[in-house]
């Protein structure tokens, strides 16, 4: 069976198992590496990728369930122009990777966290985060990234941070 | 050091096809010959085993050392750059290949020159005292938080300025000035009197006809201008858009998936098997049973692989369905009724019949200071088993064919990992090429080459490349775990509670050696082990023993402090009047915690503090207790390392560590039912997540003295800090692991008595 979709803007068809997981057919049929397999049954966030903007594990997405729809990986978040996207430059800032293998997923549930609300609190970083797992132990370093990045979350925003940046710092990480 | 590099040995030499080469060579004789042609030369010039000069001045640094999340290249490559005086943003790192050239031979020095027993992990490494270079010599580890200690310092360093040396003298020679004029800045040489100035790159090939220094000299850290200093990590970038290649994405031409799966009691081989259901599965090419392997292991003990039954398809996720498909009987293998509590029974058993007790120190007269004290306390531990749970589930892909094997892999020891895969396969070692990728995690678990055998046994029955990929499911049940052990103590007092006497009995000593030992200083004390051997395979976790000892001995000292009514900082204090650098680091943790401000009911503070690796570390925690179970709200860690090459790397494997023990204090618990693993992923294996993780602060003391780890020792301490502080806030003084097992509201027995 075939199912129809588009993954970073582009349209793809696949004619695998409609119960075929999403993760398998992007890593498999698609060749983007960069969504990763750690757990396989939604546990640990590794796979985390967009369907129409929200956060979803795609371990245990069917692939027949992603017809019509537009699915974002890693690959895709960054400006056509090659500019990162504002969580992965802040990913960097503040030196979060350590061996790497979760930030997909990580980045994609604090871009998609962002793309709501462009300023979290504590509290909801938990309850948008919590189903990433990191076993570097990078949780504080994710949250700093996440706070500075806040205001950044959109083009609209982004003017704002850059005159807020040089002007009033403090009141951006708190703000 | 002074000592090592007078062995070394440095030479030059011109090779074949006009390119020039000079090698400081990490053991007698001169490997750059060798390592001609098996590096991507190109037009560059191979200036030494660890360095590279391009006629563009661009410097590569070859780091002999796998990354799996701790910044080698960067931490290493600045080592090599300050004393090179390179131009750090025209410095490129590369990992070695795996050539035996790279061999950890500085490791072993170390060991050697520091006068102290070697590890067991370098054991099949060395020949002897006299380091012979031999077959068993294939060690590119990393582990044992060792990088910066062992490669950094004794090899990197000596790279950069026995380079920089060779390269100052070429420049006087050529311009007819005295070497001493001559001084490196950013990759160039300058003249003094005339400011002349030209890149290294111009002199790269005069060195060849030099005679270069054999104890080059190393600047005093005053004068370090890039080690000490954070640079960014240089892996970083391709970490967060998906371009990293891990070893799980390496993609083959014609290539196959597979998933697999042993015997759930380890050992088992296998009866029976109906694999209908399972090549039913559409995309199954084939269902193949791959038999038991034993090699010679650099970690612990052999690594030994039951036999295994895999399915190869065209796709991982047919491939584990028909895993799951398959109807297997395995044998009886004589350890199908034990349980975890039969494990811990068979502890007590032993520690209490002392059956050929073995003893670590015995210092002062034990048995007539317990006899005559005026008080005797004592209290039993126990921590479960550990599995590690690297983000990246182990895989390989593997290519067998025409008497050749080529293997992608990420590994902790790839010299090590194509030994034992040439062995397997029947092939000479040279046949064997290994490509090391960074690791998702590795924490130990990735020194074991047993998945690495798998998938090359796969590939070689099937004729084609195969990525073997296990689930988390095997991952989790097949590991070599963190063993469980069980500790037992007393402590004597006099009539005016000082502490006069420490014993301590544990089962099963591993390595490092010291970890039981306690830096306080008790008049008497015994500290021994007795063997209690079970069927669970175990291997190293991330700080090996420390990580079950440091919460036994900073709890226990905790229960000392208490009976003797002393603040639990003070009485270590107190202790630590001979050891000024401990109770520096002890003394700075509590005063950042800010340790004797009152905290309002319900919450407590606690301290630890435990020297591993070579580095010294205290926490303390602070914790709020809410509906009987803990949350952890702060910690502050203090890290004296020495030197902290890069600090903002040192840190970041403090708040590493310190998580990853705080996963297993918290929640890690691997528990064997009918002789087989119970958990077997996150849900039953959980991890803290982020609305668990506290806040941390770190803080890092350069105290000037040997280079210390940093990627072990954070993991030990928080154990015992996180339940001293329970204590401080409940009374409650847990005694077993994991912590989240206990209703923090009632006394229960097994969290022990109120001390």
């Amino acid at each position: 069976m075939s199912t129809s979709f588009t993954v970073n803007g582009k349209s793809e068809t696949v004619d695998v198992d409609p119960s075929k997981p999403l993760l398998w057919v992007i890593r498999e049929q698609l060749a983007l590496t960069g969504t990763k397999f750690g757990c396989g049954i939604a546990q640990c966030g590794a796979c985390t990728v967009h369907i129409d903007g929200q956060a979803v594990r795609s371990c245990v997405t069917p692939i027949s369930s992603v017809e019509g729809k537009e699915v974002t990986t890693i690959e895709g978040i960054a400006a056509a122009n090659g500019e990162l996207h504002p969580v992965q430059q802040a990913w960097i800032d503040h030196q979060v990777p350590q061996c790497g293998y979760c930030q997909s997923g990580q980045i994609m549930s604090a871009s998609a966290l962002l793309a709501n609300n462009s300023n979290p609190t504590d509290d909801e970083i938990d309850v948008a985060m919590q189903g990433n797992i990191c076993r570097c132990g990078m949780y504080g370093r994710i949250r700093k990234a996440i706070k500075a990045t806040k205001v950044a979350s959109s083009s609209k925003n982004r003017l704002f941070y850059n005159i807020a940046n040089t002007e009033n710092a403090t009141e951006i990480d708190h703000g | 050091m002074g000592k090592w590099t007078r062995r070394a040995f440095i030479t030059t030499g011109l090779v074949a096809g006009g390119g020039v080469v000079v090698g400081v060579s990490m053991r007698p004789g001169n490997q750059v010959k060798d390592l001609v042609g098996k590096l991507d030369l190109k037009d560059d010039q191979l200036i030494h085993t660890y360095i590279k000069i391009g006629s563009d001045n661009i410097i590569t640094a070859i780091i002999p050392h796998s990354e799996m999340g701790q910044g080698v290249q960067t931490s290493l490559g600045q080592m090599l750059a300050e004393e090179l005086d390179a131009d750090w943003d025209q410095l490129l790192t590369e990992e070695a290949p795996a050539i035996g050239e790279y061999s950890m031979y500085s490791a072993g020095r170390r060991y050697l020159l520091a006068g102290i027993d070697f590890p067991k992990i370098l054991i099949p490494t060395v020949d002897g005292a006299m380091m012979r270079v031999a077959d068993s010599l294939n060690i590119q580890l990393t582990g044992g938080s060792m990088s910066v200690r062992t490669t950094g310092a004794l090899a990197m360093r000596i790279a950069g300025a026995a380079t920089r040396e060779m390269l100052r003298e070429s420049a006087a020679n050529s311009w007819g000035v005295p070497a001493n004029e001559v001084v490196t800045e950013n990759s160039h040489l300058i003249h003094l009197g005339t400011n002349r100035r030209e890149p290294y790159a111009a002199f790269a090939s005069l060195v060849a006809d030099m005679t270069p220094s054999q104890t080059p000299p190393l600047k005093d850290p005053s004068e370090y201008k890039i080690v000490g200093t954070n640079k960014p990590r240089r892996d970083i970038p391709a970490k967060v858009d998906g371009s990293l290649q891990f070893a799980l994405d390496v993609r083959l031409p014609d290539m196959l998936f597979a998933s697999i799966i042993r015997s759930p009691v380890s050992g088992g081989s296998l009866v029976n098997i109906d694999d209908r259901e399972a090549r039913a599965i559409d995309g199954v090419v084939d269902v193949l049973v791959i038999p038991e392997t034993s090699v010679g292991s650099i970690m612990l003990s052999d690594t030994s692989s039951g036999e295994a039954v895999a399915v190869v398809a065209d796709s991982y996720w047919a491939a584990n369905q028909a895993i799951q498909k398959l109807n297997l009987q395995w044998s009886e293998t004589g350890f199908e009724s034990v349980s975890s509590d039969d494990i811990f029974a068979q502890f007590d058993r032993d520690i209490t019949s002392r059956n050929e007790r073995q003893t670590d120190r015995v210092e002062g007269a034990v048995d007539s200071v317990f006899s005559t004290a005026d008080k005797v306390i004592d209290a039993d531990y126990h921590v479960p088993y550990l599995a590690h749970t690297c983000m990246e589930p182990l895989n390989a892909t593997a290519d067998v064919r025409d008497g050749r094997a080529e293997i992608w892999v990420g590994c902790q020891n790839p010299l090590g990992f194509r030994r034992d895969l040439a062995s397997v396969l029947g092939l000479e070692e040279e046949s064997v090429t290994l490509h090391n990728h960074a690791m998702g995690g590795g924490f130990g678990r990735k020194s074991r080459p047993d998945f690495a055998i798998q998938a090359a046994q796969l590939a070689q029955l099937v004729g084609r490349p195969v990525q073997l990929i296990w689930s988390r499911e095997e991952d989790v049940r097949q590991d070599f775990y963190r063993p469980a052990v069980q500790s037992r103590f007393r402590a004597a007092f006099d009539d005016d509670k000082n502490l006069l006497a420490w014993e301590n009995t544990y089962t099963n000593k591993n390595e490092p050696i010291e970890a039981p030992l306690i830096p306080y200083a008790v008049p008497t004390q015994d500290i021994g082990y007795v063997s209690s051997p079970t069927h669970v395979p175990f291997g190293a976790w991330r700080s090996v023993d420390h990580s079950q000892h440091g919460f036994f001995t900073e709890s226990f000292i905790d229960e000392v402090a208490n009976a003797a009514e002393k603040d639990p900082f003070d009485f270590r204090a107190e202790l630590l009047q001979d050891s000024p650098r401990h109770l520096a680091v002890l003394t700075k943790a509590a005063s950042e915690a800010q340790w004797d401000r009152p905290l309002p009911e319900g919450r407590g503070r606690g301290i630890s503090l435990q020297e591993s690796f070579g580095s010294i570390v205290a926490q303390v925690v602070e914790v709020t207790i809410v509906d009987g179970s803990v949350s952890v709200d702060r910690v502050v860690a203090v890290i004296d390392p020495g030197l902290a090459v890069s600090p903002d790397g040192v840190s970041a494997q403090l708040e590493s560590g310190i998580i990853y023990g705080l996963t297993a204090a918290l929640h890690g618990e691997i528990t064997i039912e009918n002789g087989a693993v119970v958990q077997g992923n996150f849900d039953d294996y959980p991890s803290v997540r982020m609305n668990e993780a506290p806040l941390i602060e770190t803080h890092i003391i350069n105290s000037g003295y040997d280079i210390g780890g940093a990627g072990e020792p954070g993991t030990p301490g928080i154990a015992p800090a996180l339940a001293n502080a329970v204590f401080d806030a409940t009374g409650i003084r847990v005694r077993q692991l994991p912590l989240n097992n206990f209703n923090l509201n009632i006394q229960t027995e097994e969290a022990g008595a109120v001390a």
